[in-house]
């Protein structure tokens, strides 16, 4: 058997103007998929609301946290969503995003909480890798943030269709006084019935779009008319290719001797460290023609966006046991 | 990467599997399979595969590296934890749990079956049903799976032989029928090759039904709003006060809650249980606006006509067709604790969104799976599932779990340290295995 990676047949995308219907339309008593999936969500938010003396929502003003944070508002309406938002930057975040990430929460009317790795790296708590990358960098002042706040619960925007590990994740996730994911003995989880029990000094970690894919999270996005960050949109910027990737020239991300910089047209499908997440050629400048270009693409985000999981074949997997998300 | 387009995803209905079969019968080649002919696998994912297999001397990718996600699994080249993949179709998209094969971790394939649409198990032509087979099928028929497909895998290895394959059928028919599987498809499958997954290849032209993929495109999904009582197990309450997102919802009263089963309508009456208290459905909310009618699974707010006392853990259900309430439940459980269960343990027992304290009154007896016959036991250990009996330290609105899969289902958890022990099923799930008698009317 040999493996073809060439497009023989690839599906011809249809973009229509038109705009979604209703799944639950009258007579038909069948909810559409994105339904199903929106429903689930919303039925995880309230669980953890009852359940938790003081949840946590990770929002870095990326897509999947901020389709989370709209699921949350649903749930909760017309009441505000109870509980706080979080996020570690790095100290390489994109500024447009952290302008996004201000905005949201101000309208909102949420607390943000944020942990600086900058602060760990000025006091020496941590080290800079030589590899420049910080997202390795995120899981102390992670676990020190959710110990600080006695936060028990904590929702992130992971999914399992993301990368191998994560596809062996519950949707409540416990992790123990050191944050620790052991998966081979994670809890088994039966019905639609959460087990959110856990002892002090231990947290769960809640993942609402677990059975989200990207495709979902992009339609949901056009449905719903989210607005996200314009990173995730086509336009011209200067970038320089390192190992593959597209880099954007920044104050963390300059091009060494021997690369080029050139003004392509590029959009970002995940918007994390400057450092280590590259940019893609696109010419998706709105909503609909990332969601052709998501439906018709090759690669996986992760694979072709994050620096960080190349580094090994279980890359994810050792970092989440750390207590990374 | 899918066959979905823009426009079917906004249409198309979502199905739940899980996989079961026993060691080496090739689950996660087959699982890999239709995620690579559905074209689900994306070009760095398959790349890191090839990758993979050549640096294990291996002269083909091996497709089960897809699926294998642990390091310790691909260090033992077994699958041991419940992993979920996403896969899509021009009609459908799929979420499947792929459950190891196992015995000792046959705790997962109750995990996976307990929300799927449909089960597909594996089987190895040359080998035939196996001791484990019978223990699936078992399984799935205790946790009223809708759909079992049976793939006889490996026909490539019995040179495709029709008569193979015909026995095999045979038996597996017979003994689903024994065990009370109402709707059981056998298919002829090669995962090595590619055969009647997801295309027909022409090796087994005297197969006339569906692919593996066809097939699973055309399952119904468990869901009968239609046919079903109306069940709200309510959530929370939603009385926003002061912190309305705007100054007209000051005075909101809703319960929150996603409908287990059924339709309910503006207007119908209902009762809140335990505590009995009559009163109608007011306003069907959601952030989207107000709705006429909600079905399962549909998370909605209920406004009622009147100031009851409603909180969390309560049930709201149909008024004419309400269930009891008790302190007082049997029902069959799998036991999934490093522990036993005794008759005298104190444990919390998880129903809805209710969480109350049970006592073990009596084990009545342990399930001999392979028998699908109850016998004598005083404890149960890891990977059995028997019949006890509970008492509660206050009433739930218990249901059977043959007629209503969502309300009839309940987890023990341990009180101290929090564990999972066991997936419960509300009455005599045992009846329909046991004497064959599942029609296709339950509902979930």
């Amino acid at each position: 058997m040999t493996i073809d990676l060439t497009d023989k047949d690839d599906p011809v995308t249809q973009v229509t103007s038109t705009l979604p219907t209703d799944g639950a339309a009258a007579g038909t008593h069948r909810l559409s998929q994105l339904d199903a999936l929106e429903s689930e969500a919303i039925h995880i938010f309230r669980e953890v609301a009852a359940e938790f003396e003081r949840p946590v929502l990770l929002f870095s003003g990326g897509k999947d946290s901020v389709v989370m944070l709209h699921l949350a508002t649903k749930a909760f309406w017309p009441a505000p969503v109870p509980f706080p938002v979080m996020h570690v930057d790095t100290g390489h975040n994109f500024p447009e995003v952290l302008a996004y990430r201000d905005a949201t929460a101000d309208r909102l009317r949420l607390r943000l909480e944020v942990q600086r790795v900058q602060d760990y790296i000025d006091d020496g708590r941590l080290r800079e890798r030589a590899d420049g990358t910080r997202n390795p960098l995120q899981t102390q002042p992670l676990l020190d943030g959710i110990a600080e706040h006695r936060f028990d619960a904590v929702f992130g925007g992971g999914r399992r269709d993301e990368e191998k590990a994560r596809a062996k994740e519950r949707v409540f996730s416990l992790r123990d006084e050191f944050g620790s994911w052991d998966p081979r003995n994670q809890r088994p989880e039966l019905w639609n019935l959460y087990n959110g029990r856990h002892r002090p000094g231990e947290h769960v970690r809640v993942f609402p779009l677990s059975n989200w894919t990207e495709l979902d999270v992009w339609q949901y996005i056009a449905r719903e008319g989210i607005d996200l960050p314009g990173l995730y949109y086509a336009s011209e910027r200067e970038v320089f290719e390192r190992d593959g990737m597209l880099l954007a020239v920044g104050p963390f991300s300059q091009p060494r001797e021997g690369e080029t910089v050139e003004t392509r047209l590029v959009r970002y499908r995940t918007v994390g460290d400057m450092s280590c997440t590259g940019a893609v050629e696109s010419d998706a400048r709105d909503v609909e023609a990332v969601i052709a270009e998501v439906a018709a693409t090759r690669i996986t985000e992760r694979g072709a966006t994050r620096a960080d999981d190349r580094i090994s074949e279980a890359a994810m997997e050792d970092r989440k046991k750390e207590g990374y998300f | 990467m899918s066959a979905q387009t823009v426009e079917t995803i906004r249409t198309s209905t979502l199905l739940r599997l899980a996989t079961a079969g026993s060691v080496d019968d090739g689950k996660s080649t087959l699982v890999g399979r239709l995620l690579f002919d559905s074209k689900s696998v994306l070009a760095d994912q398959i790349e890191a595969v090839e990758r993979v297999s050549r640096d294990r001397g291996l002269e083909t990718a091996d497709l089960a590296l897809l699926t294998d996600g642990l390091r310790s699994e691909r260090e033992q080249g077994i699958t041991i934890d419940v992993a979920y993949r996403y896969f899509a179709t021009a009609h459908r998209a799929f979420i499947l749990a792929d459950c190891p094969g196992h015995v000792q971790y046959t705790r997962n394939t109750v995990t996976g079956a307990s929300t799927a649409d449909a089960l597909v198990l594996l089987i190895d032509a040359r080998k035939g049903l196996l001791e484990q087979t019978r223990r699936h099928l078992a399984v799935a028929s205790l946790l009223r799976v809708p759909h079992i497909v049976v793939a006889v895998n490996k026909i490539d290895l019995v040179d495709y032989s029709q008569e193979r394959y015909e026995e095999l059928a045979a038996e597996i028919r017979a003994t689903a029928a024994s065990l009370g599987v109402a709707d059981v498809h056998p298919l002829p499958v090669s995962a090595l090759v590619g055969d009647n997954v997801v295309d027909r290849l022409g090796n087994t032209p005297w197969y006339e039904g569906p692919t593996l993929l066809e097939l699973l495109e055309s399952l119904p999904t468990a869901d009968e709003p239609d046919v079903e009582s109306f069940r709200f197990p309510v959530q929370l309450a939603i009385r926003p006060q002061g912190a309305a997102i705007s100054e007209e919802y000051r005075d909101y009263r809703g319960y929150a809650g996603q409908v287990a089963s059924g339709v309910v309508r503006v207007g119908d009456p209902v009762v809140v249980l335990p505590s009995g208290r009559r009163t109608t459905v007011e306003g069907i909310d959601t952030a989207d606006g107000t709705l006429d009618e909600a079905f399962a699974p549909q998370s909605v707010t209920l406004r009622l006509a009147d100031e009851v006392d409603v909180s969390r853990g309560d049930l709201i259900a149909a008024a004419d067709d309400a269930p009891e309430v008790t302190q007082d439940v049997e029902g069959m459980v799998a036991w999934l604790g490093d522990g036993t269960l005794r008759p005298g343990a104190t444990v919390l027992l998880k129903h809805t969104t209710r969480t109350v304290r049970a006592k073990v009154k009596d084990v009545v007896g342990r399930l001999d799976l392979d028998a699908a016959e109850l016998v004598s036991a005083d404890e149960l250990a890891l990977n059995d599932i028997g019949r006890v009996t509970l008492r509660l330290a206050s009433p739930i609105a218990a249901e059977e779990y043959v007629v209503a899969r969502r309300t009839g289902a309940f987890l023990l958890i341990d009180a101290h340290d929090g564990m999972t022990l066991a997936a419960g099923m509300v009455g005599d799930a045992l009846a329909a295995v046991r004497h064959g008698d599942l029609t296709a009317s339950y509902a979930i």
